[in-house]
């Protein structure tokens, strides 16, 4: 047993006394709620988006909290939209009541457009991860902000891209057949891509539509053979994308190439499942800069955990760490403060294709998308020039 | 036109084969016994991750899993039904439903926990292996697959028709009260129906994988199309779904090549209704 001498049992006591005062001293957490759908239809990607949230506050408390607020370190509440927008919109109500100083989510467009709504309410800044629709910060809300791109230059930006691609390798690529889901995603994109196709001298022979789900693609593979396009650019979702590109490659239709824009089914997943199917498939998409050094340690950190990188993934990180920027920015957790933070933002901390923040309307202007391309066995950034990390394979290699 | 057509109703074929291997095992259970099997869909989709996890992790082909699956898958429903199917639902054909319903929601949102909702696929060493017939280039995947359709198809309707156990089974679906007089187990034949029945989801599952993909809402994907084929060919019937699937296919492929793989769908539904307004006991069913 440790005796203590009377000096001792003073000092020990008065240290006793003394540390509810210590712990006073001590910042207490502040809040952010993470709103995303972790269980339904898109319970992959909304984890996906989840994961990387509670990745980047992980790395923020590691790295001491938020320094302008005495090193307060961050909580995080995990609310689940289950897929639908109702949902979503309750979980903010619910997590406002609780006090959360901003929200980040929630990864489909249908749900932020809900979720941003309810959170306007309360004037709770938030920061989206996934949505594209250009709808949701074009409704004047103050508290909705965006790092990541829009849909509404995306087909001009992809078509840019494969318009460099094909000149650059003597423009292989003079004709093309659109295959698309048949809802609003796939049958707008279709119609968009194909008013916009001649004008990179590529002519549209067909708009080929298909239901979701659709069990076989060997209808349209054989039409596709027959009509013996340059390229074939699909908009689907992922079952349907493994399928047909299955067919296209089982029924040996040879391609200058095979395009996508934001493709659903193009991942990590799929090229690595499938090294002979995805072979040379092009998509443009999310991704990030891979000529910075932090963007393979921050893959690796996924990958360690026995995670697919996914690029929602890595918008849940951003979408964190601009928030918590804004807060370092404001100094403060005032509603009004760090929406004034976010809307000069000029947070630069961060390993995308693109340059510090400006936001006009709540959406970051120089965001964009790259092009990737399968290569063995991994997904390459090949375009624009300044971020390409491989050299396009354009056209695609023979099918043996 | 010809190089369109022949290869249209060629895949229809095949495709037929496919949707009969799921709807095989459905027509045992639904059709002999009359349980709507909820969760015969949930079924298909657990052999198919069995599938995916023998290929993906331990590279053994899904052909050569054929047996292993198809036994496992077995008496999983043998399981399922003397342990939780049965007891539940007391006999009763409306409680029966319910304790195949939530089976198969207890199911997708464990397989949805555990395997979270990706796509997955394999690539075998057949899976781009085709085969010329006139103008149409035929994936072995899929020829495989009608292959074993046939024969599941033959081995089901001799044990129901030609062994004691089948006619037993015909027995309780007939009158249970009847056969449990002559000394058959009920319950045990319901037993055997279901794991005879769910086995054949772990055969389908083998030749599907290697030309499909895989995820906890696949078995969505092909339950409806396999109730529309088990009804369209008579309840019950072995012939019948055998030649339900095919007609399906068949339809299906010609529909998405005149009509469009958006509008050619409808068909089969078309045809359902067609088929059951003047045979409403299915085209090989009897009164």
């Amino acid at each position: 047993m440790v005796k203590l001498n009377r000096r001792q049992f003073v000092a020990t006591g008065a240290a006793v006394l003394a540390s509810p005062g210590i712990l006073r001293a001590e910042q207490a957490p502040i809040k952010f709620g993470l709103v995303h759908p972790v269980s339904g239809a898109l319970s992959f990607s909304g984890s996906q988006c989840r994961l990387g949230g509670v990745l980047a506050i992980k790395h923020i408390n590691d790295a001491g909290g938020i320094k302008a607020l005495g090193g307060a370190k961050i909580d995080a509440l995990l609310g689940d939209a289950q897929s639908r927008p109702e949902v979503g919109a309750s979980v903010v109500e619910q997590m406002a009541e609780q006090k959360v100083v901003g929200f980040t989510g929630s990864y489909s467009s249908a749900i932020s457009l809900a979720t941003t709504q309810a959170a306007a309410k309360y004037d709770i800044p938030f920061c989206l991860d996934g949505p594209t629709a250009q709808l949701i910060t074009e409704r004047g809300l103050r508290n909705t902000f965006r790092f990541f791109p829009t849909n509404a230059t995306l087909v001009d930006d992809a078509l840019r891209s494969l318009d460099a691609l094909n000149k650059s390798a003597g423009s292989p690529a003079k004709t093309a057949i659109l295959v698309h889901e048949d809802g609003e995603f796939g049958t707008n994109t279709a119609k968009l891509l194909s008013s916009k196709l001649p004008g990179i001298n590529i002519e549209v022979r067909e708009l080929i539509a298909h239901a979701t789900p659709t069990r076989d693609f060997s209808n349209i593979a054989l039409r596709i053979k027959a009509a013996a396009p340059d390229m074939v650019i699909i908009t689907n979702y992922t079952n349907e994308y493994v399928l047909l590109n299955r067919t296209l490659v089982q029924q040996k239709v040879n391609l200058v190439a095979v395009f996508s824009v934001s493709g659903a089914g193009f991942n990590l997943k799929f090229v690595k499942d499938q090294p002979t199917i995805a072979s040379g498939i092009i998509d443009f998409n999310n991704w990030y800069n891979p000529k910075d050094s932090r963007s393979a340690k921050f893959r690796a950190e996924i990958e360690t955990k026995g995670e697919p990188f996914t690029w929602e993934a890595l918008h849940g990180y951003f979408a964190v760490r601009l928030l918590a920027d804004a807060i370092e920015r404001a100094g403060s957790t005032d509603k009004n403060k760090v929406i004034a933070a976010l809307e000069t933002s000029t947070f630069s901390d961060h390993f995308m294709p693109y340059g510090p923040t400006k936001f006009v309307a709540g959406q970051n202007q120089g965001a964009r998308m790259v092009a990737l391309q399968a290569q063995d066995g991994d997904i390459k950034v090949i375009a624009p020039a300044e971020f390409a990390e491989a050299k396009a394979i354009f056209p695609r290699h023979p099918l043996k | 036109m010809w190089e369109l057509l022949f290869p249209a109703v060629l895949n229809g074929i095949l495709l037929g084969g496919v949707y009969a291997l799921v709807a095989l095992g459905l027509t045992l259970i639904y059709g002999v016994l009359h349980i709507v099997n909820f969760a015969h869909g949930t079924l298909l989709m657990i052999g198919m991750f069995m599938v995916w996890l023998l290929a993906a992790k331990m590279g053994i082909d899904p052909y050569l899993a054929l047996p292993v699956v198809t036994l496992a898958m077995g008496a999983l429903g043998w399981a399922l039904y003397t342990g939780l199917i049965g007891p539940v639902s007391r006999g009763e054909d409306k409680m029966l439903l319910l304790a195949t319903l939530g089976v198969s929601i207890l199911f997708d949102n464990g397989m949805m926990v555990a395997f979270s909702g990706d796509t997955r696929s394999i690539e075998t060493a057949h899976s781009f292996s085709t085969v010329d017939i006139g103008p149409a280039l035929v994936p072995v995947t899929k020829l495989v697959s009608f292959g074993f359709a046939v024969v599941v198809a033959g081995a089901l309707w001799a044990f129901i028709a030609l062994t004691e156990t089948g006619r037993a089974i015909r027995a309780v679906a007939k009158e249970a009260d009847g056969a449990r007089l002559m000394g058959i187990r009920p319950a045990r034949m319901y037993a055997v129906a279901f794991a005879v029945g769910t086995a054949c989801t772990g055969a389908a599952a083998c030749l599907l994988l290697p030309s499909f993909y895989v995820n906890p809402g696949v078995g969505n994907v092909f339950i409806l199309i396999a109730f529309t084929i088990v009804v369209l060919g008579g309840m019950g019937s072995f012939v019948g779904a055998a030649f339900g699937a095919l007609l399906v296919g068949v339809i299906e492929s010609l529909g998405g090549l005149f009509l469009g793989e958006s509008l050619g769908p409808i068909l089969v539904p078309l045809t359902f209704i067609a088929v059951l307004l003047f045979r409403p006991n299915g085209l090989f069913g009897r009164s």
